[in-house]
């Protein structure tokens, strides 16, 4: 579905991305982990179309994308729910969650459009009670459920999440991922980027590890969580471990 | 009392258009956060295209009307695409001075074409009968002023409440690159801010042109009013515009009125430093909402 090839990109002279590989097949979840700075923002933002690529492709079913423009990813099926969520705090959350179907609306499909409104809201039940509130006004969690309810709109085929568990308590982040899971279900196709690498790997179904602008690694997501190179660096221990270690 | 109420209703006809000029620089600064210096030149290029087409050349009034504000609002357009977009790092300060640079080139433009004499233009009605409120007396222009600024301010809520471009445009205001991965044409967006600010005040020009003539050199003193009332109804808010235009104009008018005309022009500048002393972010401003 996505095939991304020897991806060069930086800000200004500096190169974040040193030639990143990857692929995501139709109906994937697919984690990218990995520290902070090691690109995996740079290269979602990339795929999105916010960042031009020095060089590399970017193929979309089978349609090169490297290099356009958002609204053209976006209308070609890929949304982002960018990190720190980038929301319209001043506004109502219905009017950010329909602005996430703008180039819908812009052709006209008003109907389409309504239903899905209902079954985002249906999705997130907090968000329909709180339609006329501004966005700013919603807590962390409730902020992360708009982001990816906006997201939605658009109808995307490929969803790219950037760090979704940030700020979120472990079980809004557990919730988070529990929703991704069920829109993967209903045919979305995902790629996750996260340094909560133990949430992320749990639901995902291949993983890559991302280090300082190269991908190190990759494989399913089950081996990944028992790599013990992963579990040193990625994974630190959880607390059982750490406990059980310190009964020894 | 009648004395009063005639600098009242004197000072509201003014205070709408300052208020309406103020909207292009709302309209602007917050899709945008930019300052346009040339407002005041559109205001100018209005009331002078306006004379041109509907006295010159005797084209019925509402149709010159209509036609002067496209021509500035594609002037505006125009603004955007040859001497802002071309700028490598579109930091505010450089833009600003761009605009600066602007007015000064669009005021010796105007004077070449049209010449140093100021022109008198007919009112939207040809009746020039005064009608008595309460004693006072209001000119039919008045009305059209007060009731055509109404109608905008009006039409601009509605534009931004109700319709998707309108909410397009705020999301752009707020968060650019949040509105582009939606899919809104960013750059489209703020070529239409342009084109509405510059519109908006090509429209006080021709409203405010029966009433003082219209030079080319009387875009400086407008512009720096709206932007003036502007700034006392707070940067960004449409109904703060309304208020500080007004505000602006009655205290303008009692100024004249009960002291000198000499006055005149100082009050806006006593009022602009007293609100950056005592309230920068203006009378209905969010007090500087931080944007992210």
């Amino acid at each position: 579905m996505l095939i991304v090839r020897n991806l060069r990109a930086g800000y200004g002279r500096i190169e974040a991305l040193h030639g990143v590989s990857l692929s995501v097949r139709q109906g994937e979840i697919v984690a990218i982990v990995g520290a902070n700075g090691a690109g995996k923002s740079t290269l979602l933002k990339t795929i999105a179309g916010l960042i031009v690529p020095w060089h590399g492709e970017v193929l979309f079913q089978d349609r090169p994308l490297a290099g356009r423009k958002p609204p053209e990813i976006v209308a070609a099926g890929i949304g982002l729910v960018p990190e720190g969520r980038w929301l319209f705090p001043p506004m109502s959350v219905l009017d950010n969650v329909r602005l996430g179907a703008y180039l819908r609306l812009r052709r006209g499909d008003k109907e389409a459009v309504r239903e899905d409104l209902d079954r985002v809201f249906e999705l997130f039940p907090i968000l329909a009670e709180r339609r006329k509130q501004p966005a700013g006004s919603l807590s962390g969690g409730e902020q992360q459920m708009l982001a990816i309810a906006r997201a939605l709109m658009s109808r995307p085929k490929l969803l790219l999440l950037d760090e979704p568990s940030t700020g979120l308590a472990p079980l809004l982040v557990e919730k988070i991922f529990e929703t991704l899971v069920q829109l993967n279900g209903e045919g979305i196709t995902f790629l996750v980027v996260e340094q909560n690498a133990r949430a992320a790997l749990a639901v995902a179904t291949r993983g890559y590890v991302l280090e300082t602008g190269r991908m190190v690694l990759q494989g399913r997501a089950q081996e990944l969580l028992e790599d013990q190179e992963v579990k040193r660096a990625y994974l630190g221990k959880d607390y059982r471990e750490f406990a059980e270690g310190r009964a020894r | 009392m009648s004395e009063f109420l005639q600098f009242l209703l004197t000072g509201i006809t003014t205070g709408a258009i300052y208020g309406l000029i103020a909207l292009g620089f709302n309209v602007l600064y917050n899709a945008t956060d930019l300052i346009n210096f040339a407002q005041g030149e559109f205001v100018m290029l209005g009331g002078l295209g306006f004379y041109t087409l509907g006295v010159v050349l005797g084209w019925p009034l509402g149709l010159s009307f209509a036609a002067a504000v496209a021509a500035v609002s594609l002037l505006g357009l125009l603004l955007e695409r040859v001497a802002l977009r071309p700028v490598k790092k579109p930091e505010p300060l450089p833009l600003i001075i761009i605009t600066v640079g602007a007015s000064i080139f669009l005021r010796g433009v105007a004077m070449r074409l049209w010449g140093k004499d100021p022109y008198s233009v007919p009112g939207l009605t040809a009746s020039a009968e005064p009608v008595k409120v309460f004693g006072a007396a209001v000119m039919p222009q008045s009305l059209w002023i007060v009731g055509i600024v109404v109608a905008f301010m009006v039409g601009l809520h509605l534009f931004g409440k109700r319709t998707l471009t309108g909410k397009a445009m705020e999301a752009c205001a707020i968060h650019r690159n949040a509105a582009w991965i939606l899919g809104i044409p960013s750059d489209r967006m703020v070529l239409l801010a342009f084109a509405f600010s510059a519109g908006l005040g090509a429209v006080g020009g021709v409203i405010i042109a029966p009433i003082t003539m219209c030079s080319y050199d009387m875009g400086t003193m407008l512009g720096l009013k709206g932007f003036c009332a502007a700034m006392l109804g707070g940067l960004g808010s449409h109904w703060g515009a309304a208020v500080g235009g007004v505000l602006l104009g009655v205290l303008e008018s009692l100024a004249v009125g009960y002291f000198s005309s000499g006055i005149k022009d100082a009050v806006a500048f006593l009022v602009l430093l007293g609100i950056l002393f005592v309230r920068p972010a203006g009378l209905l401003g969010a007090s500087a909402v931080k944007r992210f």
